[in-house]
């Protein structure tokens, strides 16, 4: 709504989808990958689901902070430009 | 008829209004008011719940929040006190909260002066809070029970100004309003919007450059609307209460006369009576200054030749507030429109500082003379 700005329903960030914000795209090499979990339990914005044993993104909601590339232990995340 | 100082005759009225919460924090010269009121909640004749804050600040963020509940709410303040929330004064507007307050016109530190003039409610002109000024108690107390009226069909904040001991410190006599008239005038609160868990709904989101200008330009088509409202309420208040406050933005007398004075709050009461014995100028009384009245004022000051703006402020580097958008109502005219400075930080506005600002040919003269007080 125009007036105040108000949001008249719950849950409408489900349908803002914010992985236009990303600079940066996260890149994983599986090779590398020694599958602990820090870069799901790190990403500030839920958008790494963990799958058949595998972090994998979400980047209709992947921000490209660069989080999980910081932390990764095995340096299995690169950060890479991202062109549209 | 109750004689009564203004601040508690103003509480009455809000009293009569039924606010449910009231939000609390002591400054001089608006103190009273609030005082009044918990005694009206102490003695079980208002059912309210009041928010001993801990600074103007949150006093008026608590008064956001009783509106964002659903329910009609009341805080007054003054000077620092509105200087400290001033932002929050941004968010009510913004949120479309129609909350009312008082405001006990004080100056702005420094230097300290607990003292009236209009610093404090030309420092909020720009918040989208619309603004009253009252010339004396009986008027302070109809404004209330308007202002709440107004707001509530506009979703925009409302501000009472009432000068600092000037008027807020004065008794009067006045014809308070009974609960069945107030009943009779301003209907329960209906919000537009609140916060309910049956019906959950967000405010105070993040407005981004796609949509803040959209938002605040529904904004300014309130303000617009008020006019409108403004001047139908005064119609109905006519009615129900029996005073004339004709379409509530101006006050004329005398202004057919050569030269006219404008001015705002206690100080237009002081030139009526100076008029009352035989001064030859009128008197343009300004008590809407938000949304502010251009056409008002132009049409009123069609026949005068000079224009002399009094204000009790001051944007420095620039001139008197009241007088530079009276100008700009005027733009195109060929009146001479001159600008006196008078009262700052509760200095004495006798008819004798009057009338040298009237006779000065300066354009902008501060009028600082104690001739009265030595006579």
């Amino acid at each position: 709504m125009l007036d105040g700005g108000v949001i008249e329903k719950p849950g409408t960030s489900t349908e803002n989808k914010t992985g236009d914000w990303r600079t940066d795209k996260p890149i994983v090499d599986y090779s590398k990958c020694i599958k602990c979990g820090i870069c799901w339990m790190y990403c500030p914005d839920n958008a790494i689901k963990w799958e058949n044993g595998l972090p994998v993104w979400d980047f209709d909601y992947c921000k490209g902070c660069g989080i999980c590339a910081q932390e990764c232990p095995a340096k299995a995340i690169t950060m890479v430009r991202e062109e549209k | 008829m109750i004689v009564g100082e203004t601040s508690h005759v103003v509480a009455h009225a809000v009293k009569l209004c039924r606010p449910k919460v009231f939000a609390v924090y002591p400054i001089t010269p608006q103190t009273h008011i609030v005082e009044a009121l918990a005694e009206h909640v102490a003695n079980g004749e208002l059912d309210a719940e009041i928010i001993y804050a801990d600074s103007e600040h949150s006093m008026f963020s608590a008064i956001v929040g009783a509106y964002a509940a659903g329910v009609r709410a009341f805080t007054a303040s003054s000077s620092q006190g509105l200087a400290l929330a001033h932002e929050v004064l941004h968010i009510l507007s913004g949120m479309r909260l129609p909350a009312v307050f008082v405001a006990a016109n004080r100056a702005l530190s420094a230097p300290i002066n607990i003292w009236g003039d209009h610093s404090d409610a030309m420092t909020s002109r720009d918040t989208s809070v619309m603004q009253f000024f009252a010339k004396n108690a009986q008027e302070a107390h109809d404004m209330v029970i308007q202002a709440y009226k107004i707001a509530e069909q506009v979703n925009l904040p409302a501000m009472v100004n009432i000068d600092g001991f000037n008027l807020s410190h004065l008794y009067e006599p006045v014809e308070a309003a009974t609960q069945e008239q107030v009943d009779s005038y301003l209907p329960e609160f209906k919000p537009k919007f609140k916060l309910d868990p049956a019906n959950p709904i967000l405010m105070g989101p993040i407005g981004t450059p796609d949509n803040y200008m959209e938002i605040k330009h529904r904004q300014h088509l309130a303000m617009e609307h008020a006019r409108e409202i403004i001047r139908k309420e005064m119609k109905s208040f006519k009615t129900v209460f029996g005073r004339d406050y004709r379409d509530g933005f101006v006050e004329l007398y005398h202004t057919d006369r050569k030269t006219v004075l404008v001015a705002m709050g206690t100080l237009a009461s002081t030139i009526e009576d100076m008029i009352d014995n035989g001064a030859d100028f009128g008197l343009l009384r300004i008590r809407t200054f938000r949304p502010f009245p251009h056409r008002d004022i132009r049409n009123a000051l069609k026949s005068a030749e000079e224009v002399v703006v009094f204000d009790r402020a001051y944007s420095y580097g620039a001139g008197g507030p009241l007088y530079i958008e009276t100008k700009s109502a005027l733009y195109g005219t060929n009146k001479k429109v001159r600008n006196a400075i008078v009262g700052l930080g509760g200095r004495e506005v006798s008819p004798s500082s009057i009338l040298k600002a009237v006779n000065s040919k300066e354009d902008e003269v501060w009028v600082d003379n104690y001739d009265s007080w030595i006579a």
